[in-house]
């Protein structure tokens, strides 16, 4: 019988990503209610020295797959690593980061593993010693109970959603062999973002602007808040199709998906589709000149006021609170 | 082998039908699946970037450009609507068993559909807006036997290759994968055109083969399901902040709130 709850870490410039350790104790919940072991897959280059930090998350065991052929991330070799230590072992759960690599890596597995998958979950239970993964669709507009019946029952867990618990297991390091020959897809090369910049999808701090924002410099006081606060910049489709922001920072159904702790929305109207993508936030601010926006009928906290007045204002509190 | 122009270049594009963005969506009393009535259906948006896409490579390399859809009746305005952009045929899995059915049995639908043309390119979007799954176009290219670059923004064609861009988080990836290949649009890949009036009157005409589950030898051995649907958790009614009605003073009272009363900050 299939046994153990596997997770997939993520690493890339060799460290552990956050989303790693959220996987781990995840992991590590699940196999408590299932009395079984958690275990972690590792794959990469020279990657063998972060396994054992995986432990102090839940880990009982980390298989680690140590490959030159593993870096750069290609889906061939990850997928080709992560099918045989999963099918070798037999596991039962299976579970990845649904971050960019995690997204290219768990679907083509579902393929690998004629299995099903639950993508982007916020919650997973356990209920007659299966996985019910509860999962936002439609970007949010409603939630689906998922159930896995394809072995091993895969799940995609959204990044800074489950949180990181220390419990201190020892973490057996495990190494494994895999063959792997070169891929057909080629890393030319990796263009990094002017560095510091968060991704929407893993901060905790969104400050998001729309068509109120008025152009691309509009922004400049959004990016100041968000520096303050250690967040990052959001857009709503508007601002994106206007050219004044990057695609990578539309928040909405046809953009990003997030749960931050805070999200700012400025100049912000709430259309359907904007307020699909960032609903799950655990607090919401909005602040627009409008008193009738949709978006204030979403928002624990509105102010109804100029955001060229207010978010400057709110900047310079926060330098004082926040230190 | 570099693509000549007598070539007759296979380009597939897959596609869904989905509720339009706007929509909105309301789970049923029974929690069995979300309620149909008045919902406006569209092409999914991701798909557009993947029709347009097809359709540039077919105006480059030449060739033909095959839609595949699974979906029920519905689902051939969809397809009508690719034709009308500009594809040459269509290939529409009607089949009740396989509406709303798990990603790895959706693919093989479409791999079972697709296998025998031996295609050159397959365009799928990165995910459908509506299960939100983002899994059929990988699975696909597994089940095809082909290499995958999903979440495409970008893409150049050089003789037997193409340069492929794909963001990841704080990067912009650039990746050289050979042909044959599957790719999965997103936002930024291209400008979806329009349909023109005579496309629309052009795509009337134009064949497609409707098939069912048996025809493709697809048994729907669900994978995955989802038991129940639910209504998204309420949110309750907000206060709007107004202290001495300045801005200031407006903003003094929230960032108080956010540190003293929410502790997000």
């Amino acid at each position: 019988m299939a046994k153990g709850v596997w997770f997939v870490a993520e690493q890339r410039d060799g460290a552990l990503r956050k989303v790693s350790f959220e996987l781990a104790s995840a992991a590590r919940k699940l196999a408590d209610a299932l009395g079984d072991e958690a275990c972690g897959i590792l794959c990469g280059s020279g990657v063998e020295a972060m396994a054992a930090e995986l432990g102090k998350y839940g880990a009982d065991k980390v298989f680690v797959v140590d490959n030159a052929a593993l870096e750069p991330y290609t889906t061939d070799a990850h997928a080709t690593a992560v099918a045989k230590v999963v099918k070798d072992n037999d596991a039962a759960v299976l579970l990845l980061a649904a971050s960019a690599q995690g997204k290219d890596l768990s679907a083509r597995l579902v393929g690998k593993l004629a299995t099903g998958m639950a993508t982007d979950c916020t919650d997973l239970k356990v209920d007659g010693g299966k996985i019910v993964a509860i999962r936002p669709m439609y970007a949010g507009k409603c939630f689906g109970e998922v159930v896995v019946s394809g072995t091993p029952q895969m799940a995609s867990l959204r990044p800074n959603v489950f949180p990181v618990v220390e419990s201190g297991k020892a973490g057996a390091v495990v190494k494994v062999d895999v063959a792997l020959e070169a891929g057909k897809v080629k890393v030319v090369e990796v263009l990094k973002e002017a560095s510091g910049k968060i991704d929407v999808t893993e901060a905790n701090i969104i400050v998001s602007g729309g068509r109120g924002v008025k152009g691309p410099e509009g922004f400049g006081i959004l990016e100041e808040l968000a520096g303050v606060l250690g967040g990052a910049v959001g857009a709503s489709r508007a601002a994106v199709d206007a050219g004044w922001r990057v695609q990578s920072d539309q928040v909405g159904q046809t953009g990003k998906v997030v749960s931050p702790n805070l999200y700012i929305a400025c100049g912000i109207s709430g259309a359907i589709q904007h307020l699909a993508g960032m609903s799950s936030s655990k607090y919401i601010v909005a602040v627009n000149k409008d008193a009738e926006a949709p978006i204030f009928a979403r928002a624990d906290y509105g102010i109804v006021d100029d955001l060229f007045k207010v978010v400057p204002a709110l900047t310079a509190e926060c330098k004082k609170l926040v230190g | 082998m570099a693509f000549k122009k007598e070539d007759k270049v296979n380009i597939i594009v897959c596609v869904k039908q989905v509720p339009d963005t706007e929509a909105q969506i309301k789970v049923k009393a029974d929690g069995s699946g979300v309620e149909e009535g008045g919902i406006k259906w569209v092409m999914n948006p991701y798909d557009e970037y993947g029709v347009e896409e097809a359709l540039k490579l077919k105006e480059k390399l030449g060739g033909e450009v095959t839609v595949v859809s699974v979906g029920p009746s519905r689902a051939m305005e969809t397809i009508r609507t690719a034709l009308a952009m500009g594809a040459d045929k269509g290939i529409h899995i009607n089949d009740a068993a396989l509406n709303n059915a798990d990603a790895y049995t959706v693919a093989s639908a479409l791999a079972a559909a697709i296998k025998g043309t031996s295609p050159d390119v397959v365009f799928c979007g990165q995910r459908a807006i509506d299960d939100d799954s983002g899994q059929v176009g990988a699975v696909l290219a597994e089940l095809l036997g082909l290499p995958q670059v999903t979440m495409a923004t970008k893409m150049e064609v050089t003789g037997s290759s193409a340069k492929v861009t794909k963001p990841i988080e704080g990067a912009q990836v650039v990746m050289e994968v050979a042909f044959p290949c599957v790719i999965t649009a997103t936002k930024g890949l291209n400008e979806p055109r329009y349909a023109s009036l005579p496309g629309i009157m052009k795509a009337k005409k134009k064949p497609v083969d409707i098939k069912s589950g048996a025809d493709l030898g697809i048994s729907a051995d669900l994978k995955a399901q989802v038991v129940k649907f639910t209504p998204p958790p309420a949110r309750a009614a907000g206060k709007i902040v107004c202290a001495d009605d300045t801005p200031e003073g407006k903003a003094a009272e929230l960032a108080k709130a956010l540190r003293e009363e929410a502790k997000v900050i």
